[in-house]
């Protein structure tokens, strides 16, 4: 037992009752937290901790660097096209490849459509949950529902009693076929969950809408991509020609296709408009007393920035998504931030499962080394092969401590919705302080687990709008005459230097992903990821700086131990591409209850 | 032969091909579509580790053909294929990978949407080794990729398709780099990359070995 102050100003304090949050998945890696509660139930130590090996220059050293998009598509079980846009842009800038204007729109237009889908999905089928009560929803009364919708989505069309009678109903067929499915693990009577039963169905009605609007979403990739899942994509642009007016030609992007990507983009713009952010409000209207969570978001925030204006620019004033990073809570003053600098990202491992060689030190990505080192500290309870409980003095975790100039930053949309604000950028100020004015809340309210899930509402409007920019600049193009959407000179490994490394930047859905390469031969010598996910679930560094995920947990209430609603709220709140088990604990170690929760 | 008679059934292989024997669900479609000539009416799919997006592709089929590496508890390479209501139910019992975890959720959203096929079959085999990251199909998994085709061919069969030898062409498979060939040929030695796993959260992998 130990009472520890962090040099980013959080006292930790290891006694009382350790609560286990554990996500057992195996795609971008397990994730498990644990956190102590004292008397009061109020967490006083949180400890986040990246359960599985995930190294990909394993996979990639040696292989040919065009091809690496594909295998890093391969990581995530969501963000596909994300890593696989990062690796081409990374191999671009080692060899110096430049790609065509239309080449930009579109990658851009696939990005953005991944943050609509993937913010949407995250919030009406992944975090909605964590709020709305579907199991409430079968005693609200249809015809007050649809005044509830009719008040809050005026310009929404689906809004009839009836309509909400037919999902009542079916609603009811489903949880009474004894197969409560997708809805079977939340706690339905946790005193938590505060909405009246008629929010309760409004927002389940929309989960049902969310549905159907994020299949008609991925087309976007399936048409610029080729296929959909694991679209293709190519070094020196897309892999889809351009033949406007062709009919019916295989692969190419005619009319019709870009028709349908058009009704597309509205339809994502209607949605944004008069659903989620409507529901983002109402829901959140009756948590405004929820404001726990923020942790790290005040403090210190990163974002690499994305969606170029025009191709192969990528300085911050060009970027639509903004970049910047922000440290010790000062908002007037927002740095640049340069990926190539060995000084400023930097990971360290005197925490994680690796090895340097000697402590204290940082390695750039391009220098990255990953050298295994598993070994338990002396306080940890069970076994190496079954941990009951981490030490979080000694190493305890799988995953690096990735830090910007030293600090512990949070990254994913609330990150660059801060860098946003603080920077001046228009469209973001302009939609914050209308959702705070909205909902009457002050500016500090942004800095908690509702403000990024309110960010992330924001974002996919506003890149529901960028999106239809980018369709107009290329349609604009094309009629000028410019179908090129691929640079194909130099695609022969002939043409490349002996020896290269290049960087490639974007911002997933849950935040900065940045991929650095090196090329030697025509081959892949070195390769690391610096996933989002790294950012925020990161344990501590040298100096015992604690991660966005442990700092958004401290100081936060939770009701009920055995179900800990709270921290998954808070978890969830980052996306980070999990699905849970929550095992809790008794103070010696002993298993109260075991919850599964998505 | 039975009465079910579909219009279009989707054969999907899901998994993570990073993780060895995690990727036998997509290395069967794989191997399916440069073996045999389906019919149009036969899609064959690599799903990989998408949950959702997967959602589109069913609610088109009438019957769906699921391959895929499951901990039965059985002796490692052992296949079993199961049908219908046994399949979710099955996949609700393990939580092991997320893809499960998302399909077993595509199944209950597409049953939630009414839309779900009218028939589902599971194909699956007992991973011998899944935390290998980079690595491939170990033996004994590798040799059931064919007897899992037999099987598929076999519930076509019954549902009154006939599949020929041949290729298919898909357009729905993974890139050449990433195809079992390439991946296992192009892996990096142990000694020029590191290779570790962590063992707790697969206990049946971890029986398999001791």
């Amino acid at each position: 037992m130990s009472v520890l102050n962090t040099p980013n100003g959080y006292t930790m304090d290891n006694s009382g009752k350790r609560v286990v949050v554990d996500p057992v998945t195996r795609i971008e890696g397990h994730m498990r937290c644990e956190v102590n509660v004292d008397e009061n139930n109020m967490i006083t130590n949180a400890v986040s901790t990246g359960t599985m090996w995930r190294g990909l220059e394993v996979i990639l050293k040696g292989r040919d660097p065009r091809d690496a998009w594909a295998f890093t598509e391969r990581i995530c079980g969501v963000c596909t096209g994300t890593h696989a846009l990062t690796s081409v842009r990374a191999v671009e800038d080692a060899l110096g490849i430049q790609i065509p204007d239309n080449a930009n729109s579109i990658r851009n237009m696939m990005q953005l459509a991944l943050q609509i889908h993937d913010h949407i999905v995250h919030f009406y089928h992944l975090h909605a949950l964590d709020w709305v009560n579907p199991v409430n929803a079968l005693r609200a009364d249809p015809k007050a529902t649809s005044e509830l919708q009719q008040k809050v989505g005026p310009s929404h069309p689906l809004s009839s009693p009836g309509y909400f009678r037919d999902v009542q109903n079916r609603l009811k067929k489903f949880v009474e076929s004894g197969q409560l499915g997708l809805f079977k693990n939340g706690y339905w009577d946790n005193p938590a969950y505060l909405l009246p039963p008629e929010a309760d169905l409004m927002a389940t009605t929309h989960y049902l809408e969310a549905l159907d609007l994020q299949k008609e979403i991925v087309k976007v990739h399936t048409i610029f991509g080729g296929k959909n899942p694991h679209p293709n994509w190519l070094v020196g642009g897309v892999p889809c020609p351009i033949n406007i007016d062709g009919v019916g030609s295989v692969g190419a992007i005619n009319m019709e296709r870009l028709n349908l990507v058009s009704s597309i983009i509205d339809k994502c713009q209607e949605f944004n408009e008069n659903v989620y952010i409507p529901d983002v409000i109402a829901i959140g209207g009756f948590y405004k007393n929820w404001l726990y969570g923020g942790g790290l978001s005040s403090q210190a925030c990163l974002a690499y920035g994305d969606i170029p204006e025009n191709p192969n620019d990528f300085s911050p004033e060009q970027l639509h998504l903004p970049r910047g990073a922000i440290i010790n809570g000062n908002l007037n003053e927002v740095h640049d931030v340069d990926p190539r600098d060995p000084e400023q990202v930097q990971e360290f491992v005197d925490h994680s499962w690796y090895t340097y060689g000697e402590p204290g030190k940082g390695l750039h990505p391009w220098d990255g080394v990953t050298e295994p080192q598993y070994e338990l500290g002396p306080n940890a309870k069970g076994t190496r092969t079954n941990i009951i409980e981490l030490d979080e003095a000694a190493k305890y975790s799988w995953i690096k401590a990735p830090r910007w100039k030293g600090h512990a930053m949070e990254v994913g949309p609330l990150a660059r919705y801060v860098v946003g604000y603080a920077k001046g950028h228009e469209d973001i100020k302009n939609q914050v302080d209308g959702l705070l004015r909205k909902m009457d809340l002050p500016l500090s309210a942004v800095f908690s687990t509702l403000g990024r899930t309110a960010a992330r509402a924001l974002e996919s409007e506003y890149c529901s709008r960028l999106q239809r920019h980018f369709f107009d600049k290329m349609m604009t193009n094309i009629k000028n005459g410019d179908e090129s959407t691929a640079n194909v000179e130099k695609w022969d490994p002939s043409s490349w230097p002996k020896e290269a490394k290049g960087v490639g930047m974007t911002e997933a859905p849950r935040g900065a992903l940045g991929h650095w390469v090196k090329i030697k031969d025509g081959r892949i010598e070195n390769y690391q990821c610096v996933v989002p996910t790294t950012w925020n679930g990161s344990p501590r560094d040298t100096q015992g700086n604690i991660g966005a995920f442990e700092a958004s947990l401290m100081n936060t209430k939770v009701e009920r131990p055995e179900e800990p609603v709270e921290i998954l709220r808070t978890l969830h709140s980052f996306d980070p591409c999990l699905a849970c088990s929550t095992h809790v604990m008794s103070p010696d170690g002993e298993e109260l209850t075991t919850v599964k929760v998505r | 032969m039975s009465d079910f008679a579909p219009d279009r059934v989707l054969v999907l292989g899901i998994g993570n091909v990073l993780w060895a024997d995690e990727g036998f669900g997509v290395r069967c479609v794989e191997v399916m579509a440069e073996t045999r000539a389906v019919p149009d009416k036969v899609k064959l799919l690599d799903g990989g580790t998408q949950g959702l997006y997967l959602l589109p592709f069913l609610e088109e089929a009438d019957a769906l053909i699921v391959f895929d590496a499951i901990d039965f508890g059985l002796a490692p390479g052992e296949m079993r294929v199961l049908r219908d209501d046994d399949v979710p139910a099955f996949m609700g019992a393990k939580k092991m990978s997320l893809h499960q975890t998302g399909f077993q959720d595509v199944i209950a959203t597409a049953q939630l949407m009414n839309r779900c096929p009218a028939k589902l079959t599971l194909i699956g085999c007992q991973p011998v080794e899944l935390e290998d990251y980079g690595g491939g199909l170990r033996p004994a998994v590798a040799a059931q990729i064919e007897p899992a085709i037999r099987e598929c061919e076999a519930e076509l069969a019954r549902w009154g398709i006939s599949v020929a030898a041949g290729v298919t062409q898909a357009d729905d498979l993974a890139d050449a780099s990433i195809r079992r060939g390439a991946y296992e040929g192009g892996r990096p030695t142990e000694g020029e990359a590191c290779r570790m796993g962590d063992h707790r959260f697969f206990p049946g992998a971890e029986k398999v070995r001791a």
